[in-house]
C-alpha cells in the first residue's frame, strides 16, 4: 500500500480499467495494492503460486478452479488488467447500470456474465455443457468422502434431470440459467468492494 | 356454517367457567366437610342430601379447582382457534390474533356481567414464566439460521439502536405532553414517562409472528422484523428495570446512566452465553440418548426452559437465552436423535407455542375488562401518534445508514412494512402491570391496552391489504430443487474463495471459518459416532427410491412441464439439504494426521474413494518431499508424470498431510472417472512450468485411486 503502488499504476491505465470494468478510482487503487501484495515475485504479474499462497484459498474445495479462472486460456501469468477483469464480474450491480446496460454489450457484472463464471466452475473443458462427470467431480469435491458413489450419482442424476430440457444428458448454459432463475444471483455473487 | 355451533360452544364453556370460577384470592375455598354432617357449606358444592348415610354421588369442585380452570381456559382457547379456522371468510380478512382478542373480550364481558367484578387478569408471572417461553422457543428452533446470520448486523442495528431511539423519543415527547396539560396529567414525572416509553416502544414477537406468518412476505423482510422483535428484548428489559430502579433511587446521576448502558451489553451478552451453554449441554446430552429414544425430545425442552429460567434468575435477557440455546442445539440434536424424535420435537414445539399464543391473546381480551379505567384523551391519543411517528422516523433514519453497508438494500416498501409491522403485544401488557403503584398507574394500564388493541386490530388487519397494495416482494412459492441447492453451494464456495483473493473479510469468509470450526471440533464432540455421516443419507436414498417408484404409478398432478423430473417434496429437499450441509467441506474428517508417523493409520483407515489432494505444506513439514516432486518438475514430460501417478496409485501417501486438503484439480480430473486420460495432458504444461520456476516449493502429492 502507499505511494509505491500508485506510482506504478498510471492514470491512463486506471481510466482504461475504469471504463472496462466499472470500478471506481479508489477501488482500483486499493485492488492494485492487494495485487502487489500478492505478487511476491514483483514482476507485475501473478502466477498460480501467488494465488496458492493465500491460505484460505487452499482449503476451499473450488480453490484450484477459482485460480484457474483468473488465468486466460493457456497462460500462467495474469497482469493487473486481467485480474481486474475477472474481479469485475463480482461488482454489485447498480440500479442505474441496469437501465443503461441495454444499449451496448452487457457489462462484465451482468447477471448472465456472473452465471457464466459460475458455469465455468463446472465446465472445465469449455464445451459449454456440464456433463454428468463434470457435475460429479464438483459434487465430490464439495461433499467429500462421506457419501457413496451411488448416492452421489443419484443426486447428480437428479440435478441433470431437473435442468435438462433438451434431453442430451448435459446441462447447457441456458438450462443452467433457467434453473437458477429464482436464485438472487445478482446479490449472492457480488462482493462489496469498499469505496 | 360451522360458526353456528362453535359460538354456542364457546359461550357454553365460558358460562361453565363463570359459574365455577372463584376470583383469585377473594374467597377462601370452603373445605370439604365430613359427610356425616350432611349439609352444604358453600354454594359450589352440589351434593345430594342423604342425611347420615353414605353419599352415593358428590361433587367436589375445589379439589380439582386449579387444574380444572386451567384446562378450561386452554380448552376455550383451542376451541376458539378451531372455530376461527372453520369459519368461512374470516381468516382471510382478520388475523387470528384479533379474533382471539375479541373472543377474550366476549368471555371477559360475560364473566363481568355474571359476577359483577373484574375477571381474572393475566398475571405477569404466569405470562413470563409459562406462556412466553414456548413461543420464543418455537421461534428460535425454526429460525432460518442462514438468513438470520446474514442479516444479523442489520437486525442488531434495528433492535438496539432502534429501541433506544423509540424509548427516548416516546418518553421525552410524552413528558412534553404531560407538561403541556398539567391539569389532567400532573404527577407524571419524567422518569415515569421514560418508564412508560420503555415498555411501550418494544415490538412484540408474539404479535409479529402471528400476523406475519399469514402474510408470506419475502424472507428477508420477515427475518428483519421478526429478528428485531426477538432481539430487542435485551434492550427493553434493561431499560425497563433501569428506569424502575431509578424511580426508587432518591437521585439519578450521570454515572447511573452510564452504568445503565453497560448493563444493556451485559444483559444481552449474558443471555447469549447462558443460551450457548445450555444449548451445547443439550447437544451433548442428546448424543447419549440412543438407548432411551423416547425421552430425547424432553431434553430439548428442559434445557431450553432451564436456560430461560437461569437467565431470568440472573436478570439477564431470557428471550435471548432461549433463542440462542435453540439455535445452538438444533443441528446437533437433529443429527443425534431418531427421525421420530425429531418429528416429536417439532410437533410439540408447534403445539405448545400455538396454545400459548392463543391463551395470551384470549387473556389480553379478558383482562381488558377492568373495574377502573382511567382515561385521558390527550395522553392516549398522543401515545398512539407518537408511537407511530417515532417508529417511522427511526426506521427511516436507521435504514438510510445501514443501506450503505449492505449488499442488498432495504427498499422503501420494505421499510414501510417494517415500520408499520411494529406491533405491540402482551409483553407491554405484563410489564405495565408490574410497575410500582403510583396515582396514575391506571392511566398507563389503560393506555397500554389501547395501544395494543390499536396495533393488533388496526395495523394487524390493514397490513395484509397494504402488502398487496404496495406490491411488496412476496415469498417465492416455487418448489425447491436440488439444482438450486447445489449451485448455491457452489456459488458460496466461489464467493468465499474470491473474498480470500481480494482480501476482504466479508460474510463468506466468516461463515467459512465458522463452518470449519464446527466441523473440526463441535460436530466431533457433540454428535454420535455412528451418526457423524451415514444414517440419514441411507434413509434419504431409500426414501428417494421409494418415492420414485410410487411416483411412477401416480399421475403427476404437480405443475411440471418436464416429464422426467419430479419436483421434490419439501421433506426430501430438507434431507438432501441436510446431507449436503453436513458433508460439504468435509474433507477433514478422515485426515487428522500431521506427521508421517501416522501415515499408516491414515492409509488403512481410508478404504473409500477419495478425491485427490494436493497439499501445500507450509514449508517446514515436508522436507523430504522433493524426491517426489522432482520427476515432475525437472522433466516436464507428461509420461513421467503419468508414471509417477500410476506408481502412486495404490493409495500411497507420499508425505505428510496437512489437515487442509487443497488444490486438487487437474489431479481430480485424472483420477475421478479414469475416462479422460487426455485431460492431464492439457493441464500439465500449466503445472510444470510453475513447478520448474520454484523448485523450492514443497508440494506433496497424495494420490489415491480406487480403480
Amino acid at each position: 500500500m502507499g505511494s509505491r503502488a500508485s506510482t506504478l499504476l498510471r492514470e491512463e491505465e486506471i481510466e482504461e480499467i475504469k471504463k472496462e470494468t466499472g470500478f471506481s478510482h479508489s477501488q482500483i487503487t486499493r485492488l492494485y495494492s492487494r495485487f502487489t501484495s500478492l505478487d511476491k515475485g514483483e514482476n507485475g504479474a501473478l502466477s498460480r503460486e501467488d494465488f496458492q499462497r493465500i491460505p484460505e484459498l487452499a482449503i476451499n474445495p473450488l480453490g484450484d478452479r477459482i485460480i484457474n479462472a483468473f488465468f486466460p486460456e493457456g497462460e500462467d501469468q495474469v497482469n493487473f488488467r486481467g485480474f481486474m477483469r475477472t474481479l469485475a464480474h463480482f461488482r454489485p450491480i447498480d440500479d442505474n447500470e441496469k437501465k443503461s446496460a441495454a444499449s451496448s454489450e452487457p457489462p462484465l457484472n451482468s447477471r448472465a456474465n456472473k452465471l457464466q463464471f459460475a458455469f465455468r466452475m463446472y465446465d472445465l473443458d469449455r464445451d459449454d455443457k456440464i456433463s454428468r462427470d463434470e457435475l460429479l467431480q464438483v459434487l465430490r469435491m464439495m461433499v467429500g468422502v462421506n457419501i457413496s458413489d451411488d448416492q452421489l450419482g443419484s443426486i447428480a442424476d437428479r440435478t441433470i434431470q431437473e435442468a435438462d430440457t433438451s434431453g442430451d444428458g448435459c446441462i447447457s448454459f441456458n438450462e443452467f440459467m433457467k434453473v437458477l432463475e429464482n436464485v438472487d444471483v445478482e446479490h449472492k455473487m457480488s462482493i462489496r468492494f469498499l469505496h | 356454517m360451522a360458526t353456528q355451533w362453535t359460538l354456542p360452544l364457546l359461550l357454553f364453556s365460558s358460562l361453565v367457567r363463570c359459574l365455577a370460577l372463584a376470583p383469585h384470592g377473594e374467597r377462601p375455598p370452603p373445605h370439604n366437610l365430613p359427610p356425616s354432617l350432611g349439609f352444604n357449606s358453600s354454594d359450589d358444592g352440589l351434593s345430594v342430601d342423604v342425611p347420615r348415610a353414605l353419599r352415593v354421588f358428590s361433587v367436589d369442585y375445589h379439589h380439582v379447582q386449579a387444574p380444572f380452570e386451567i384446562v378450561l381456559w386452554i380448552m376455550l382457547a383451542s376451541l376458539a382457534k378451531l372455530g376461527f379456522h372453520w369459519s368461512g371468510r374470516i381468516p382471510a380478512v382478520v388475523p387470528e390474533s384479533c379474533v382471539l382478542i375479541m373472543v377474550g373480550l366476549l368471555v371477559g364481558g360475560v364473566i363481568y356481567g355474571v359476577r359483577h367484578s373484574a375477571p381474572p387478569t393475566l398475571s405477569a408471572d404466569a405470562f413470563f414464566l409459562f406462556l412466553l417461553p414456548p413461543i420464543v422457543l418455537d421461534a428460535g428452533y425454526f429460525l432460518p439460521g442462514r438468513l438470520f446470520f446474514e442479516n444479523l448486523g442489520t437486525i442488531l442495528w434495528y433492535a438496539v439502536l432502534g429501541t433506544f431511539w423509540n424509548v427516548l423519543g416516546i418518553g421525552l415527547s410524552l413528558y412534553g405532553v404531560c407538561l403541556v396539560a398539567p391539569s389532567s396529567l400532573g404527577g407524571v414525572s419524567l422518569l415515569h414517562c421514560l418508564l412508560f416509553g420503555s415498555l411501550i416502544a418494544a415490538v412484540d414477537p408474539v404479535a409479529v409472528l402471528s400476523v406475519f406468518q399469514e402474510m408470506h412476505v419475502n424472507d428477508q423482510l420477515h427475518i428483519l422484523v421478526f429478528g428485531e422483535s426477538l432481539l430487542n428484548d435485551a434492550v427493553t428489559v434493561v431499560l425497563y428495570k433501569l428506569f424502575e430502579s431509578f424511580l426508587r433511587l432518591p437521585a439519578v446521576s450521570g454515572l447511573d446512566v452510564l452504568l445503565g448502558v453497560c448493563r444493556v451489553m451485559v444483559v444481552g451478552l449474558g443471555g447469549l452465553f447462558v443460551g450457548l451453554f445450555f444449548g451445547l449441554l443439550a447437544a451433548l446430552t442428546s448424543r447419549f440418548t440412543s438407548k432411551a429414544q423416547v425421552i430425547a425430545p424432553l431434553f430439548v425442552f428442559l434445557y431450553s426452559y432451564l436456560s430461560y429460567l437461569t437467565s431470568e434468575m440472573l436478570h439477564l435477557s431470557g428471550i435471548m437465552a432461549i433463542v440462542t440455546s435453540a439455535v445452538t442445539m438444533k443441528q446437533y440434536v437433529e443429527a443425534n436423535v431418531s427421525e421420530r424424535s425429531n418429528t416429536s420435537i417439532q410437533y410439540f414445539l408447534k403445539m405448545w407455542s400455538s396454545v400459548s399464543e392463543t391463551l395470551i391473546f384470549i387473556f389480553l381480551g379478558v383482562s381488558t375488562i377492568q373495574d377502573v379505567h382511567m382515561w385521558s384523551w390527550p395522553f392516549v391519543c398522543s401515545t398512539l401518534i407518537l408511537c407511530l411517528v417515532w417508529r417511522a422516523t427511526g426506521v427511516l433514519l436507521l435504514t438510510a445508514v445501514v443501506n450503505k453497508l449492505r449488499r442488498n438494500a432495504v427498499t422503501f416498501r420494505d421499510q414501510f412494512i417494517i415500520a408499520y409491522g411494529g406491533l405491540r403485544g402482551a409483553i407491554c401488557f405484563s410489564l405495565v402491570f408490574l410497575i410500582d403503584d403510583f396515582p396514575k398507574k391506571r392511566l398507563f394500564i389503560t393506555t397500554t391496552i389501547v395501544v395494543i388493541l390499536f396495533t393488533v386490530f388496526v395495523q394487524g388487519m390493514t397490513i395484509k391489504p397494504l402488502v398487496e397494495l404496495l406490491d411488496v416482494k412476496r415469498k417465492k412459492r416455487s418448489l425447491p430443487t436440488v439444482s438450486e441447492e447445489i449451485h448455491s453451494r457452489l456459488i458460496d464456495h466461489l464467493m468465499a474463495g474470491l473474498e480470500d483473493v481480494v482480501g476482504y473479510w466479508g460474510q463468506h469468509y466468516w461463515k467459512d471459518k465458522f463452518e470449519q470450526f464446527n466441523k473440526k471440533y463441535l460436530r466431533r464432540f457433540l454428535i454420535r459416532e455412528d451418526h457423524q455421516a451415514h444414517s440419514s443419507i441411507l434413509r434419504v436414498y431409500q426414501e428417494l427410491e421409494r418415492r420414485e417408484q410410487r411416483g411412477e404409478d401416480e399421475a403427476s398432478a404437480v405443475v411440471d412441464t418436464r416429464p422426467h423430473s419430479r419436483p421434490l417434496l419439501p421433506e426430501e429437499m430438507d434431507s438432501i439439504r441436510r446431507i449436503l450441509s453436513r458433508n460439504l467441506q468435509n474433507f477433514d474428517n478422515k485426515t487428522p494426521a500431521y506427521s508421517r508417523h501416522t501415515l499408516h493409520q491414515q492409509v488403512t483407515m481410508d478404504r473409500t474413494r477419495r478425491p485427490l489432494h494436493r497439499h501445500q505444506s507450509l514449508g517446514e513439514r515436508c522436507s523430504y518431499n522433493t524426491g517426489a516432486q522432482q520427476p515432475q518438475g525437472e522433466d516436464g514430460k507428461f509420461s513421467d508424470c503419468q508414471r509417477m501417478r500410476a506408481g502412486l496409485s495404490r493409495s500411497h501417501t507420499v508425505c505428510s498431510i496437512s489437515p487442509r486438503p487443497a488444490l486438487s484439480d487437474p489431479a481430480v480430473l485424472a483420477a475421478s472417472a479414469g475416462t479422460r486420460p487426455g485431460d492431464p495432458k492439457e493441464v500439465l504444461p500449466h503445472r510444470q512450468a510453475p513447478a520448474e520456476k520454484t523448485p523450492k516449493k514443497q508440494i506433496s502429492f497424495i494420490l489415491e485411486n480406487d480403480k
